[in-house]
C-alpha cells in the first residue's frame, strides 16, 4: 500500500530532512509577499476601510486552524483503526501547531472586533466555537502529557479528537445557522466567493505561504517526537542489555534519523 | 477614523505567536536530535 511506503519513521525522517527547509523558506517568502500585498497594495474595504487588512492574517489562520484539526482527525482515525505509530506522531505534532493558529485567530479577531463592533469579545456562535476549538487543542495536548502511559494517551487523544470534529462543523456553519455578529462566509460559499479579486488574490497567496509554514512546523514537531521516541528506545535497549528486565522497545523508531 | 494602531497590533500579535512557536520548535528540534544521537551512542557502546 502507498501509505506503508511513505509512513514508516525512517522514510519520514529522510523525506522531511529535505521537505522541511523547503516548506519553511518557500512558505515564509510566499506569506511575506501575500502580507505586503495585502497591507500596502490591496484596496481598502468599502465599509471597514483599512481595518479590513487584518483579514490577511486572521482568515488564513482560521482556515489553517480548522484544516489542521481535520488532519488531526484523519491521523486519529488511522491510529484507532490501524494503530499506526507515525499517525500517532502526526496527531501529537498537529495539536500544538493548530492551537497556535487558533490563538492567532482569536487574538486578531478580538483586535479587529474592537473598532468594528465596539467590543473585543462577544459570545456569538462563531467566536465561541472557535474558542472551543482552541480549548480542544489544549485539552488534547494536556491529555497526552498527563496520560499514565503513551499507548493509553494515544488512544484517548484519538477518541477525543474524533469526537471534537462536531465542533469543527459548528465553527464552519455557525454563521449560517445562527444570527451572528461575525460576518458570513465570503470565500467558501456554494455560489462562489463574493470577495473582489483584488483582495482575494493576496488572501490566497498569504494562505498558501502560511500553509507551507504550518506544514514545516508540523514536520518539525514530528521529527522532535521521532527523535524523542528513538532516544527512549535506545535507553530502554541499554537498560535491557544491563539486565533490568524492562520491556522490548518499539523497533520501528530505532535508527530513524 | 484612523484604526492603523489596531492593524499593527493584530499583525504584531500574530508575529509574536507564530515567531514564538517557530523559535520554540527550532530549539527543541536541535535538542531532541542531540539527545537521540547521545542515547544511541551510549546504547551502542560496550
Amino acid at each position: 500500500m502507498i501509505i506503508n511506503a511513505f509512513a514508516n519513521p525512517q522514510r519520514f525522517m529522510a523525506l522531511s530532512r529535505v521537505a522541511l527547509p523547503l516548506c519553511a523558506w518557500i512558505g515564509t517568502a510566499v506569506a511575506a509577499i501575500g502580507l505586503v500585498w495585502g497591507l500596502f497594495y490591496a484596496p481598502p474595504d468599502y465599509l471597514q476601510g483599512d481595518t479590513a487588512r487584518i483579514m490577511f492574517v486572521h482568515v488564513p489562520a482560521a482556515w489553517l486552524s480548522m484544516g489542521l484539526y481535520l488532519g488531526l482527525v484523519i491521523s486519529s482515525i488511522v491510529v484507532l483503526i490501524w494503530r499506526h505509530s507515525l499517525a500517532d506522531v502526526a496527531a501529537a505534532a498537529i495539536a500544538p501547531v493548530g492551537a497556535v493558529f487558533a490563538a492567532i485567530v482569536l487574538a486578531t479577531g478580538a483586535i479587529w472586533g474592537k473598532p468594528m463592533w465596539g467590543a473585543f469579545w462577544v459570545w456569538d456562535a462563531r467566536l465561541t466555537s472557535m474558542l472551543v476549538l482552541l480549548l480542544v487543542y489544549l485539552g488534547l495536548m494536556a491529555l497526552r502529557a498527563m496520560a499514565p502511559d503513551p499507548q493509553s494517551g494515544s488512544r484517548l487523544c484519538a477518541i477525543l479528537a474524533v469526537a471534537g470534529v462536531v465542533n469543527l462543523v459548528i465553527v464552519k456553519f455557525s454563521v449560517d445557522w445562527w444570527a451572528t455578529q461575525h460576518q458570513p462566509a465570503s470565500v467558501f460559499r456554494m455560489d462562489g466567493p463574493t470577495m473582489h479579486i483584488s483582495m482575494l488574490l493576496p488572501l490566497l497567496v498569504t494562505w498558501l505561504g502560511s500553509l507551507l509554514v504550518a506544514a514545516a512546523l508540523v514536520m518539525a514537531r514530528m521529527r522532535i517526537e521521532v527523535h524523542e521516541r528513538r532516544a527512549q528506545s535506545a535507553w530502554r535497549k541499554r537498560a535491557r542489555a544491563a539486565g533490568d528486565g524492562s520491556a522490548a522497545p518499539a523497533a520501528e523508531f530505532e535508527g530513524a534519523s | 477614523m484612523d484604526h492603523s494602531a489596531y492593524i499593527w497590533a493584530a499583525y504584531g500579535v500574530a508575529a509574536l505567536l507564530l515567531g514564538g512557536e517557530i523559535a520554540w520548535v527550532a530549539w527543541r528540534l536541535r535538542a531532541a536530535a542531540r539527545r537521540a544521537a547521545e542515547a544511541e551512542r551510549s546504547s551502542a557502546a560496550p
